[in-house]
């Protein structure tokens, strides 16, 4: 079968064009961008520059933002990944249609709605102040965009740690409580550990895009809260800065090749990627 | 027999309106090898996820030494399992699975080393304590789970169909295992399987279920030799199972022809069914049968030949040494101890409840 091999290029070569033109380049042209300064010269200032007050303190409310809202997701998650888990399937395919069904609705559009939910004279605040209750003042704060990204991004915690979850043969749960374990204890020295794989998973797809974002914080943290995503996104669209751009993106790459690394040694079969 | 260890009273179980158990009565006796032997949908697993806690009854009693544990959870229970597909723990390596049970009943260190030693040279796996489960076979693993199972002393150990996953050598040298750590260990065994020769190898005594009924209890001798019905002797072994008369005592007549038998007690002309194993089917010359025949079809099996006759408008299932090509006009023996003689069910539905008393 020596043609296969032939076959199997001239297959994939559509994807390879794609994946060229889409993805190497564009990533070629940061690097290249970054590493150099306006003359093309080579130079790290446009990277190191991480290191000012200003970019700084962006970096820093990004990690604390996401951290945050990845450990909300998390704790919200789990408790639901594994009640859908011990449903039967007629049940839970329901419940995770409608858990779902948010997806499929544009990501901008889902945030723009929270704006117009959370504005001081926004829907619930109208609805607060017709029942004569104090009004809640949380857009353009820190809690607003934490609100953001956990809505947004939940589901994709919840699939990961329940495909982990179903994937634990039942049988194993029961040699565990016959073997002499409480609930308690099969929870924490059985099910806990077996879920890791999930758990992993669902932080990168949590961390990741909550680290990097900028609409979410430019729609719900108006312009008071500058996350990374948005310094970046300044430097390109109205500093012109390409390099400076392109210098800190490095910088939030690596941040990102960290956590993708730590989630490929805890899951090492794959077995709690999302699809 | 030692005494009865472990009682099941009138035990029912439905679900969804499907009833899976029916009253089902069942003494278990310490020491004892048994097997719950039937096809699949029998109840058997049920009956065993029962006596392990996992399903607690609709009605009736567990009894465990003179102590009712119908509604204790697992965890309580003086009894171990050893399951289907082995269920080991994947995150831990072979020595932290045998470990689970005794760390769980917070038991001393150097205790728990000396039984994970133990266990494994039990089991022929010594030096495997660092390895992790998914790195061992199927019959190393089978034997993993038993030797977890087997740390914590139980009373009784429950294995549900554990060799069902493992290749037919394989299959056949843990069963000679099994019988050899039952002995060592002087606990009873409660196997669940829907293979009737592995029940015929281990037990001491099989209890052939079908539709949730208990229809036969017995040591394999007596299931083998003297099905008390059509199922049992079905499922067991091949069989011929005829339409009879029984005309009187140590008198039935099968296909029209009077056979001497030695079963009493089922009155005159009553309508039985009789179960004549292929091996006790003699092939004789025409004259010397009670029946003439034609051999029909020829198989050589290895230890012997399976041929069909057709004698008497009924076509015979027949194992012999001797090789009678297709075509050859024959005759039928049997001797009246080969005859078993059952009772006839007197509908498909009552046949169950018939032969559950």
């Amino acid at each position: 079968m020596k043609n296969n091999g032939l076959t199997g290029k001239l297959l994939s070569s559509p994807y390879i064009v794609w994946a060229v033109i889409f993805i190497i380049v564009p990533l070629g042209m940061v690097f290249y961008y970054g590493l150099t300064d306006k003359t093309g010269a080579f130079t790290i200032d446009n990277v190191t520059a991480i290191m000012s007050a200003e970019h700084a303190k962006a970096l820093w409310i990004s990690l604390g933002l996401s951290l945050i809202s990845t450990m909300i997701c998390f704790f919200l998650a789990y408790p639901l990944a594994a009640i859908l888990a011990n449903m039967n399937v007629s049940q839970h395919s329901f419940i995770v249609l409608i858990f779902i069904l948010p997806m499929w609705m544009n990501f901008l559009l889902r945030t723009l709605a929270w704006q117009a939910l959370l504005e001081k004279t926004g829907v619930i605040n109208n609805i607060l102040a017709f029942f004569h209750l104090p009004a809640l003042n949380i857009i353009n704060t820190p809690y607003a965009i934490i609100l953001g990204m956990v809505y947004n991004f939940l589901p994709f915690m919840v699939l990961p740690i329940y495909n982990s979850l179903v994937k634990i043969d039942p049988n194993v749960v029961n040699a565990a409580k016959d073997l002499g374990a409480n609930r308690i204890q099969t929870f924490f020295k059985i099910t806990l550990p077996l879920s890791i794989p999930g758990i992993i998973s669902g932080i990168t797809m949590v961390f990741i895009p909550a680290l990097t974002t900028f609409v979410i914080s430019k729609l719900l943290g108006g312009s008071k809260i500058l996350l990374i995503g948005n310094v970046i996104e300044e430097e390109f669209t109205q500093a012109g800065n390409w390099h400076l751009g392109s210098g800190l993106s490095i910088v939030l790459m690596i941040f990102i090749i960290v956590n993708m690394a730590a989630s490929a040694i805890f899951d090492k079969d794959g077995e709690g990627s999302l699809l | 027999m030692s005494k009865e260890l472990i009682n099941l009273v009138d035990i029912s179980k439905s679900y969804d309106g499907e009833i899976v158990l029916d009253e089902l009565n069942l003494n278990i006796h310490e020491n004892e090898f048994l097997t719950l032997l039937g096809p699949s949908g029998c109840g058997k697993t049920t009956t065993l996820r029962i006596l392990g806690g996992f399903v607690t009854p609709d009605m009736g009693r567990v009894v465990f030494d003179n102590q009712d544990i119908t509604t204790l959870p697992p965890n309580k229970r003086q009894l171990n399992t050893v399951f289907q597909k082995y269920a080991l723990f994947s995150h831990m390596n072979i020595a932290e699975n045998i470990a689970f049970g005794l760390k769980i009943k917070n038991k001393p260190k150097t205790y728990i080393n000396d039984k994970i030693k133990y266990a494994l040279k039990l089991v022929n796996l010594e030096g495997f304590e660092k390895r992790m489960p998914d790195s061992l076979s199927g019959g190393q693993q089978q034997r993993i789970a038993i030797a977890r199972a087997i740390v914590n002393e139980p009373k009784v150990l429950l294995l549900d169909e554990p060799l069902g996953a493992l290749d037919l050598k394989l299959r056949q040298d843990m069963q000679y295992e099994l019988i050899r750590l039952k002995n060592e260990l002087g606990i009873t065994f409660i196997y669940v399987t829907h293979d009737q020769e592995e029940a015929l190898t281990m037990s001491d005594t099989i209890v052939v279920m079908n539709q949730g009924y208990i229809q036969q209890v017995g040591t394999p001798e007596t299931i083998y030799n003297e099905p008390e019905n059509a199922f049992v002797a079905d499922f067991i072994g091949d069989s011929n199972i005829i339409d009879a008369v029984m005309l009187e005592d140590k008198l039935v007549s099968i296909l029209g022809v009077r056979f001497a038998c030695v079963d009493i007690g089922f009155g005159r002309n009553r309508p039985v069914d009789v179960v004549i194993r292929p091996e006790d089917v003699e092939l004789v010359t025409p004259e010397e049968g009670a029946l003439q025949g034609m051999v029909t079809h020829l198989i050589f099996k290895g230890v012997h030949y399976e041929m069909e006759v057709m004698a008497g408008g009924f076509e015979w299932l027949v194992h012999s040494t001797g090789m009678f090509p297709v075509g050859t006009k024959v005759g039928i023996k049997v001797d009246p101890f080969n005859i078993q003689i059952m009772n006839k069910p007197a509908s498909e539905d009552e046949e169950a409840a018939a032969i559950e008393e």
